[in-house]
């Protein structure tokens, strides 16, 4: 695939990793925001190239993770309606609600299904006019502008047993409640190339100059979250917080025009809760009221259900970079991927379940040894 | 959950007159051919590669930029080369 082998080369990442420890002088905590990018750190262990001084913190972007427990609670009774199919991204299906998971329904007879575009469940509900098709709305601005066309073509299709449960969180928000928090550890941010190729980055301009923190926007390969590390890494020495567009070949300064235009017409601005870290103003996506029809809250009743979330579970201190994964004492015993606690470990872009799948062994003792050094880890 | 993978784009199919927001194409993921929506970009041609995000195509991928960024990458490639030979001839 297209340069696909020259943004992973070994020699490349080496380079990159040389011109880090070159130019680093001090310790800095750097944030990437992306469960993406935070994956392909841990799975190639890109935090392992970098200088002792350099901390990676992994930040709050999995929507999965994030979706709050109530929101997975309201998709579990909706989906066990017997008029209902409920369609979902797959890695939706095992994140644990109050009781049970997508996948526990469907098992008990649920039509659960799994699409690939948010399109292939408005196919669905024309194919199947009989049936309440329910489509799984969550993401980031990457995933609002398909998710919004599908609103869109069911509303010009005038497909009124399609339907979609909404809980879209915005990037620009978390980083705020982030930065704006006493106990913040994060310097500079990685923002996400692919958020930022839909929204442009023009809206983290005030976020680096009010909280003056580096923000660079980042791609996903190997060399592309290297080089943004040094980018960062380069203002923080320099003394310098400016927003930096690293995945130029993707994202331009102004974003996606048309896309942005099917957002703004579909989805209006909310506050939103997000599992784990609470409710974050302003923070999301919810459906305007031209297209109240299709709010499967609204259509079930489902509008006022709340619910608490448990508090053993760390992930809000996770997704906000505060603690590391094996800082937990549920982490890899009262909590893995099979079975998981919360939301960190549900999705394999959550860091705990990154952690798990390829540190669990090792982790340990680097933060027994991080914990003397007095630096990184702990 | 942010995955976009790049394809390149070998058929276009344009919507009708009043569909502008239906247009799709063909797009090939090395070797592996799906339809994906072009809805987005609208000014995207045949041989285009696009990156693809859950059957929508989020952005043409900008040939120059990209090439732009290796250069990049390969120029600090021969710096290190030059900085090894510099210390290696210090050491001699």
């Amino acid at each position: 695939m297209k340069h696909l082998d020259e943004y992973r080369n070994q020699e490349g990442a080496r380079h990159l990793a040389d011109a880090i420890k070159r130019i680093t002088t001090k310790p800095w905590s750097i944030m990437e925001v992306c469960g993406g990018q935070t994956h392909s750190i841990v799975k190639y262990g890109i935090d392992e190239l970098l200088p002792p001084e350099i901390t990676l913190l992994h930040g709050p972007g999995c929507p999965v993770c994030v979706t709050p427990l109530e929101l997975i609670d309201k998709a579990l009774q909706i989906a066990a309606r017997p008029e209902v199919i409920f369609c979902s991204f797959g890695d939706m299906l095992r994140v644990p609600g109050s009781g049970g998971d997508l996948f526990s329904v469907k098992a008990e007879g649920a039509d659960v299904r799994i699409v690939y575009s948010p399109l292939d469940a408005v196919k669905i509900a024309r194919e199947n006019p009989q049936r309440e098709v329910v489509f799984f709305a969550v993401g980031f601005e990457t995933t609002a502008p398909a998710n919004a066309m599908a609103v869109f073509q069911a509303h010009a299709q005038k497909l009124l047993n399609f339907s979609v449960l909404v809980s879209h969180v915005l990037v620009p928000p978390a980083i705020e409640a982030i930065l704006s928090a006493s106990d913040n550890r994060t310097q500079a941010f990685l923002a996400a190339g692919h958020v930022c190729t839909v929204m442009g980055f023009e809206e983290y301009l005030p976020l680096a100059k009010k909280y003056q923190v580096p923000i660079v926007v980042t791609g996903f390969e190997p060399l592309d979250i290297l080089h943004g590390i040094l980018m960062c890494v380069e203002q923080l020495e320099h003394g310098r917080a400016e927003v930096e567009n690293q995945y130029a070949r993707s994202v331009q300064r102004e974003g996606n025009r048309p896309a942005q235009e099917l957002m703004a017409k579909v989805f209006r601005v909310v506050h939103r809760k997000w599992r784990g870290v609470g409710e974050i103003p302003r923070s999301g996506f919810g459906l305007r009221d031209e297209f109240a029809a299709f709010d499967a809250e609204k259509k079930f009743g489902l509008v006022d259900y709340r619910v608490d979330e448990d508090s053993e579970c760390i992930s809000g201190q996770v997704l906000r970079g505060v603690k590391k994964p094996q800082e937990c004492p549920a982490f890899g015993k009262r909590c893995t991927p099979e079975r998981p606690l919360g939301a960190t470990m549900v999705s394999s872009e959550g860091a705990c379940a990154a952690y798990y799948l390829y540190r669990r062994h090792t982790e340990t003792s680097r933060v027994a040894e991080g914990a003397r050094k007095g630096v990184g880890n702990a | 959950m942010c995955l976009a993978v790049p394809g390149k784009i070998l058929t276009i199919v344009e919507g009708g007159a009043s569909e502008e927001l239906s247009r799709t194409g063909t797009v090939s993921f090395g070797g592996i051919s799906k339809e994906a929506s072009l809805a987005f970009v609208p000014e995207a041609k045949v041989g285009d590669y696009v990156l693809v995000h859950a059957g929508f195509a989020i952005s043409i991928v900008d040939e120059t930029e990209a090439q732009q960024t290796l250069e990049y990458f390969r120029q600090m490639g021969d710096l290190a080369e030059l900085q090894d030979t510099q210390e290696m001839e210090k050491k001699a």
